[in-house]
């Protein structure tokens, strides 16, 4: 049996008559870092806050360290071995120092302990030095290390950081990034972070809990999230670009064909024949060819033409009309070197086995 | 037109001499209601912050009536006080009627709503995020009212002032509970005579000078805590920082 930090039942939440969170249900290692994605307004920040004991469930249960947080003055001590970051920095009207010795001033910490804690807090944010700084006097990046530098020195079991890096530049984003996981590293510190950045999530996490309108449809790690979706909502949010409704039409063994709009995909599902389904595939997973009669060894192979090129950063997306608008990722470079232009003809592969299939009722 | 250049120059000759009259109302008058202010925070700062951090039933007919009574007409409170303190009143024994004690009590009753609802409404605006940090860093409930109080310390400090100018302004329950009784000379509190009332009396006697020199007092009473609600309102290092 794995060693949980904390368990959630069923939990769900009520504002005023509507619903914010319901049967909300996981668990988290101890040691782990365990991200949060979803759309702004899903419901990750309520659900920090209960997980921080700052809101009650109106239904379900949370027990942290195997302890049930019903009881009101358990709550408070568990409370107490846990912390959490705003998204927006919150810094108290005085000096950095005495900012991050709040939460050891509330334990009747000794003089000596919050010096020592103060110090080690600045050091562990890299702001050695900014003691004496008012806490109005700093950056958003500032203030920011100087409320996870509050939230650590009270040396907490878990971390709760809420899109903690949402409201900052690049730069200030990666150092907070840097603390979190040595902090995750040096003290085995159990972190729980929402964000609405999935980069963000793979770069930091081991696993993903996806938050959509109050529900948690799917925990897993980012690769399986990324590539297996459980739903077309998640799909879309973690950036799938083709997806498709179809019918599967046979199936061999687990290799099934399926008809979108006439085009017959080929994937790997157990699902039988006459089953109704949504094709997904990441952009990235396919490949163009300026030769529309050309041989692939992809299962999936059709001709078409480009009907535009969308630039994203580095990179382009093109969309290939083949009787579905399937659309492909390059990088900008490649794509200038093949002179792409829309109308083109052209040909897109895709290997079964990139092809994920889930089933609609 | 000459009366009042006259009154004008008479009055400034007063208080560049430092007439004792114009003196010892002056500082009966700030004993008072410095008094009255201090004593009424001391409970009312509190009852503010409990009333905030608590959710109980009729919380908000509570705050609607404190918020009524910053309005509280003066004379009314007065009244009010007499009919306690008047030897058939019910606090009659205390014989504070007539007393600076008793307008100390009055100009409490006028402040004390005001600290009150300005301290709820300073409380107010710290947002949910910094309540919620409090709480997430393990304060007990009284630490979390302690650290509120703190955060907002300086729209609380304003609301005092903001007390201390009606206290010092008003005349109604000044006239009522304390008689405007002249002060014998050498004993301060042997009297009952504040700046507000004396300039009513001066006035209407027609000693215009008095009342003036009492009036430019009272007003420069008035930009002294202007000045400092001002300087507490822009706060220690001003707007201009990126928390506003």
């Amino acid at each position: 049996m794995k060693n949980w930090a904390l368990e959630t039942n069923q939990l769900s939440k009520k504002y005023a008559g509507r619903e914010i969170l319901r049967d909300v249900t996981v668990s988290i290692g101890k040691g782990e870092i365990f991200g949060l994605i979803g759309p702004s307004g899903s419901g990750k920040s309520t659900l920090l806050r209960m997980l921080d004991l700052l809101e009650h469930p109106t239904g379900g249960s949370i027990s942290i360290f195997g302890e049930d947080t019903a009881d009101e003055k358990a709550r408070f001590g568990i409370r107490r071995k846990m912390a959490f970051l705003n998204q927006k920095p919150v810094i108290f009207d005085r000096n950095t120092s005495d900012n991050i010795a709040i939460g050891m001033k509330y334990r009747k910490a000794s003089r000596s302990e919050i010096r020592r804690s103060v110090g080690e807090a600045l050091d562990a944010v890299g702001l050695s030095g900014y003691g004496d700084r008012h806490g109005r006097t700093l950056s958003g990046g500032e203030a920011q290390r100087v409320a996870l530098a509050r939230a650590i020195a009270t040396e907490p079991e878990i971390l709760y950081l809420d899109e903690p890096t949402t409201s900052l530049d690049p730069i200030s984003a990666e150092k907070i990034e840097e603390i979190i996981l040595n902090l995750n590293r040096k003290r085995e510190m159990t972190i729980v972070i929402s964000t609405h950045d999935m980069i963000q999530g793979q770069r930091l996490t081991g696993r993903i809990g996806v938050v959509m309108d109050g529900t948690l449809p799917q925990v897993g790690t980012t690769t399986d999230i990324f590539h297996q979706p459980s739903t077309k909502n998640i799909a879309r949010f973690v950036g799938v670009d083709n997806v498709f409704p179809g019918i599967v039409r046979e199936n061999e063994r687990g290799e099934a064909v399926i008809d979108v709009d006439g085009v017959r995909i080929e994937a790997v599902t157990s699902l039988p024949p006459g089953t109704r389904v949504t094709v997904l595939f990441r952009a990235e997973d396919v490949t163009l060819h300026l030769d529309p009669g050309g041989k692939s060894s992809a299962r999936n192979s059709f001709s078409g033409t480009i009907r535009k090129l969308v630039p994203k950063g580095p990179f382009i997306s093109a969309v290939v009309d083949c009787g579905i608008p399937v659309a492909v990722l390059m990088t900008a470079r490649s794509a200038e070197d093949l002179g792409l232009r829309a109308g083109n003809a052209c040909r897109v592969s895709f290997k079964a086995t990139g092809v994920h299939v889930i089933r609609e009722y | 037109m000459n009366e009042i250049i006259e009154g004008f120059v008479q009055a400034i000759q007063l208080i560049v001499s430092l007439n004792p009259e114009v003196m010892g109302i002056t500082i009966l008058s700030l004993i008072i209601s410095l008094t009255a202010t201090a004593v009424s925070a001391l409970y009312s700062i509190p009852i503010g912050a409990y009333i905030y951090y608590h959710d109980f039933y009729g919380k908000r007919a509570v705050v609607n009536i404190v918020q009524t009574l910053y309005a509280l007409p003066t004379v009314i409170a007065g009244l009010f006080l007499f009919l306690l303190l008047s030897h058939q009143g019910p606090l009659g024994f205390l014989g504070l009627l007539f007393t600076p004690q008793g307008m100390i009590l009055a100009q409490m009753v006028l402040v004390t709503p005001l600290v009150i609802g300005l301290t709820l409404s300073a409380l107010s605006g710290i947002d949910r995020e910094t309540r919620y940090s409090i709480l997430s860093l393990g304060a007990t409930k009284f630490q979390a009212i302690l650290t509120l109080v703190q955060e907002a310390r300086f729209a609380i400090l304003a609301a005092v002032l903001l007390g201390f100018g009606r206290a010092i302004s008003e005349v109604g329950a000044a006239m009522i509970i304390g008689g405007n009784i002249r002060a014998f000379s050498g004993d301060l509190f042997s009297g009952t005579r504040v700046l507000t009332t004396a300039i009513s009396l001066e006035t209407s006697q027609g000693d215009f000078a008095m009342a003036i020199a009492l009036g430019i007092i009272l007003l420069g009473v008035a930009v002294i805590v202007n000045v400092l609600l001002n300087l507490v309102q822009a706060g220690p290092i001003g707007k201009d920082t990126w928390a506003s």
